[in-house]
């Protein structure tokens, strides 16, 4: 094959080139992907991107420009650079390159974005259930035009003021584990007929005599709680029973919810996500290597790029700032592979069902069906444990110093990783609070429940806070109970209007 | 199929409108420091940026995040010498989760800061002093461009050919190009002459007159005019040199001009400055300051340097006549007068000075403003007022104002403004 031409300068017609070497050797891996729209943006068309939080169009609020104001002050000021790329979870799937790239750093970033997260979005379960990459663009085109047209009939203040309740309760505008209705407006309707028409041909007045149970009296149902269950999903319930909201309100609830819900799966899959990606620009560019579809002026400068994303700090060193999800998430992924290819004793021990296996099929498992929490729990491998030197600081209630947990030896390797994977719990970052009650009958009032998890509280002001915007969108009193793990209320705050 | 789209001119600003919003949001922190800048920066350049702070508490989107305080394990890389069970102190300040960078409320408390462009810096200077829209344009947009010739280019208009400088430049061309030509052409017909004078066979005399032919065509072939030759009359845009001005900033400095009053006053002056900006290329400011007796002094010292005394108007107007006759003669310059007083003035001064206000100095100016910052509680005219008055009744190019917000302000100019207009 003729070596692709290589210099700092891209142009079009190179880009394409690149653009078709990588998507043959995807190909020979077999990577599923949706179709790709590459598109070359400047810096700040990438402020842009930035503040809308990656999306391409988003609808007018404030926060938005403080996120444009705070990165384009960073960036001029030269604290912070600016991303290589942004890809965006839709069908096609677009990424955008930074026009300042140059053709090496644009082949490794249509690897890892056009490629490596294109696939991941497509194949990972959470995306699968929670995301519909061929509507979102629609549905965002949508949202802006709403929310604008709402601005112009109610008013700027009062959809901005909407807006930024929703967003305090934004998190928890999630479900979790209900899936999003899978039938679409045209099936259901067909299902309905489908319905009335069984009932139609089975009808026999007969049944109508038949004595029927006494009703339940109205007191009783009355009395019973609702909702029956704990409703995780804040922003759902307002938007269904919210007894003030007018039906403008609840759309744009709806449409702040559906964004959270959108975004949901990308929170949960940080480390997987770059991890794979990471492996398939690492793993796609080497190929083009082998295959002598580049040189080696080509490869230095790709393994410069490549180890500085993927270098880890230790916890001692300057700018540590924690874990780099794409040295812990890459290094899990080459181990993935190395167990499949040249497992070890240990290896086989740890890692019976994987060791010795094609690794491509077990690493598309891997990726097809786990977070991170459950990634990291399953996959994290003693010797990895050991190559970045992981250990656990406990800090404990009423314990004058920090304790060392755990370290990376015999002892310490299933408790490092079911701690590293608890890092990634969503119960670790955001408390649970769940809609216990809602007092249809009654006052009116909404209570939410929060159980106290491991004596961690809740930062007081911000609940206050959003107790209030809660309260703005209820339009009735709001109680928020933290329960102790006896289930004992033990803390109250209220917000009545 | 892939598709790959330069998106690089599409539009920039998509933030610009989420920008506005945050703007509109942060109003009341955004004038603090308006008003801040107005009160540190000189007059003369009022006009530019600045930085806002908003402090993080006010700007801060809610949620429910965990507080400091219960039990927390953090992993972390890059262990050297921990063992299982090793203590270690907690780190300073952190009270909850010491060696976590997650968990705890870790929000950065540090406060945002943006910059105002200069527009929008005079826009919401503007909105305090209630300026019309028209006028806020006047103002503000970039002074008057005059395009003045500037040399010769290579790229033009048709229209702005310079036949003459492109015949030169062509000439030039065909001299460098046609010279080694020339010299060579030179030396064959000489060899040719000796050629022809020694009889050298016939064949060698063809070849040298071939190779003439070759040359002269060569010559003839070397294009009369080229496009490298094309030069076009440059026109470059230079600020229109108007008129010079100077402004005279007259304040009354006794011990009852306070904070506010001296803030107002310099709105008012700022106002009159921008005002001149546009429309004169070169504005000088004399300030000059007065309690009994009347001082020229800097702008620091005009407007926070305090001084005590008792109050003559008079001795400041005369200053003035002074400094024109001795600086700015009256043909050379366009001269304005802006006084701001609290109207204090006693016995024969008021009277006196509205004469020599009226008999002199409005003889000499083009526009003569004065605003009078009253106390807020105060009743009836001031004897300066008073005689003031009458001098506006009977002279065009004064107006007085008495002011106790910023808004009232541009009612004096708006005489002013209104002749410039037409």
């Amino acid at each position: 094959m003729n070596l692709l031409p290589h210099g700092p300068e891209w142009e079009f017609e190179l880009l394409e080139r690149y653009d078709q070497a990588i998507s043959q050797t995807a190909a020979e891996f077999g990577l599923d992907t949706y179709p790709n729209q590459i598109e070359i943006i400047n810096s700040e068309q990438m402020l842009d991107a930035y503040a809308s939080a990656g999306l391409p169009l988003g609808y007018p609020h404030w926060s938005y420009g403080k996120a444009f104001i705070r990165h384009e002050q960073a960036y001029r000021k030269g604290y912070q650079g600016l991303a290589y790329e942004i890809v965006i979870n839709s069908s096609p799937c677009i990424a955008y390159l930074m026009e300042e790239n140059s053709l090496m750093m644009q082949a490794l970033v249509i690897a890892h974005a056009s490629y490596g997260h294109n696939s991941f979005f497509k194949g990972n379960y959470l995306f699968k259930q929670f995301t519909q990459a061929d509507a979102i663009l629609d549905y965002l085109v949508f949202a802006r035009r709403y929310v604008m047209e709402c601005e112009q009939r109610y008013g700027m203040a009062e959809v901005e003021e909407l807006l930024d309740s929703s967003h305090a309760l934004m998190e928890y505008g999630v479900d979790r584990y209900k899936r999003p209705q899978p039938h679409s407006a045209k099936e259901r309707e067909a299902r309905r007929n489908e319905i009335q028409e069984h009932e139609r041909r089975q009808f026999n007045d007969l049944w109508r005599t038949l004595p029927q149970p006494a009703p339940a009296s109205a007191t009783a149902a009355a009395a019973a709680v609702f909702p029956e269950e704990p409703e995780e999903n804040i922003l759902y319930f307002v938007e269904k029973h919210s007894p003030r909201l007018a039906p403008w309100q609840r759309e744009l609830v709806r449409i702040v919810r559906k964004l959270s819900q959108y975004f949901y799966p990308q929170t949960q899959t940080k480390v997987m996500n770059e991890g794979w990606a990471t492996f398939w620009h690492y793993t796609l560019i080497n190929r083009l290597y082998e295959k002598e579809l580049v040189d080696d002026a080509f490869m230095l400068e790709f393994l410069h790029i490549h180890t500085n994303v993927v270098s880890q700090r230790g916890f001692d060193q300057e700018g540590y700032h924690g874990i780099n999800p794409y040295a812990l998430g890459f290094a899990m992924m080459q181990d993935i592979r190395r167990i499949c290819e040249n497992p070890t004793e240990e290896d086989t021990a740890w890692f019976p069902e994987l060791a010795s296996t094609d690794w491509h099929k077990s690493m598309d498992f891997a990726m097809r069906n786990f977070k991170d929490e459950s990634f990291i729990a399953q996959y994290l491998s003693p010797r990895l444990i050991r190559e970045l030197r992981l250990f656990v600081v406990a800090d404990h209630v009423g314990q004058a110093e920090l304790e060392v947990d755990s370290i990376h030896d015999e002892h310490g390797y299933k408790r490092v990783r079911r701690m590293m994977a608890d890092q990634y719990k969503r119960e670790n970052l955001l408390p649970d609070i769940q809609v216990a009650r809602y007092e249809r009958d009654g006052d009116r009032s909404l209570t939410l429940r929060s159980p106290v998890f491991r004596g961690r509280p809740l930062a007081e002001e911000q609940a206050n806070e959003v107790l209030r915007h809660l309260g703005r969108l209820w339009g009735f009193p709001v109680r928020l109970e933290a329960v102790d793990p006896e289930g004992r209320i033990d803390g109250y705050r209220e917000w009545r209007p | 199929m892939n598709y790959l789209i330069d998106r690089r001119l599409n539009g920039r600003n998509k933030s610009a409108v989420n920008r506005e919003r945050f703007m509109r949001r942060y109003k009341e922190h955004i004038r603090r420091s308006v008003k801040g800048m107005i009160a540190e920066r000189s007059i003369t350049d009022m006009a530019k940026g600045g930085d806002v702070k908003v402090p993080a508490k006010d700007i801060s989107e809610p949620g429910f995040r965990y507080g400091l305080g219960g039990d927390w394990e953090s992993v972390h890389p890059g262990n050297k010498e921990f063992v299982r069970g090793d203590k270690i102190p907690r780190p300073e300040g952190g009270g909850g989760s010491g060696g976590g960078s997650e968990g705890g409320a870790g929000e950065s408390v540090d406060d945002f800061v943006f910059t105002l462009s200069r527009d929008e810096f005079l826009n919401i200077f503007f909105e305090d002093l209630e300026l019309p829209n028209l006028m806020r344009t006047a103002i503000a947009e970039a002074e008057d461009k005059k395009l003045v010739r500037a040399g010769y280019v290579k790229d033009g208009t048709p229209a702005n050919l310079s036949v003459g400088r492109t015949m030169k430049t062509a000439l030039a061309r065909r001299i460098a190009l046609g010279g080694p030509l020339r010299d060579e052409l030179e030396q064959i017909r000489e060899a040719l002459e000796a050629a022809a004078r020694a009889s050298q066979p016939q064949a060698r005399i063809a070849a040298l007159e071939s190779q003439i032919l070759d040359l002269e065509g060569r010559l003839a072939r070397l294009p009369f005019l080229d496009d490298v030759d094309l030069r076009y009359r440059h026109r470059v845009a230079v600020p229109r040199p108007a008129a010079r001005a100077v402004m005279f900033c007259l304040m009354d400095v006794s011990a009852s001009m306070d904070e506010r009053k001296k803030d107002l006053a310099k709105r008012f002056f700022t106002l009159l400055y921008l005002f001149l900006t546009r429309k004169y290329e070169r504005v000088e400011l004399v300030f000059i300051r007065h309690t009994d007796e009347a001082q020229e002094v800097d702008e620091d010292t005009f407007f926070y340097d305090t001084q005590s005394g008792g109050t003559v108007v008079y001795s400041a107007l005369e200053l003035m006549q002074q400094v024109c006759e001795a600086r700015y003669p009256k043909s050379e310059w366009n001269i304005y007068g802006a006084q701001a007083s609290d109207g204090d003035a006693f016995g024969a001064d008021p009277a006196k000075s509205a004469r020599f206000l009226r008999e002199r100095l409005l003889r000499l100016t083009r526009y003569f403003a004065y605003i009078e910052c009253p106390d807020e509680n105060q009743s009836g005219n001031s004897s300066l007022w008073v005689e003031y008055e009458e001098v506006g009744s009977s002279d065009l190019n004064f107006a007085m104002r008495k002011v106790l917000q910023p808004q009232e302000i541009y009612p004096v100019f708006r005489d002013l403004f209104r002749k410039e207009k037409v």
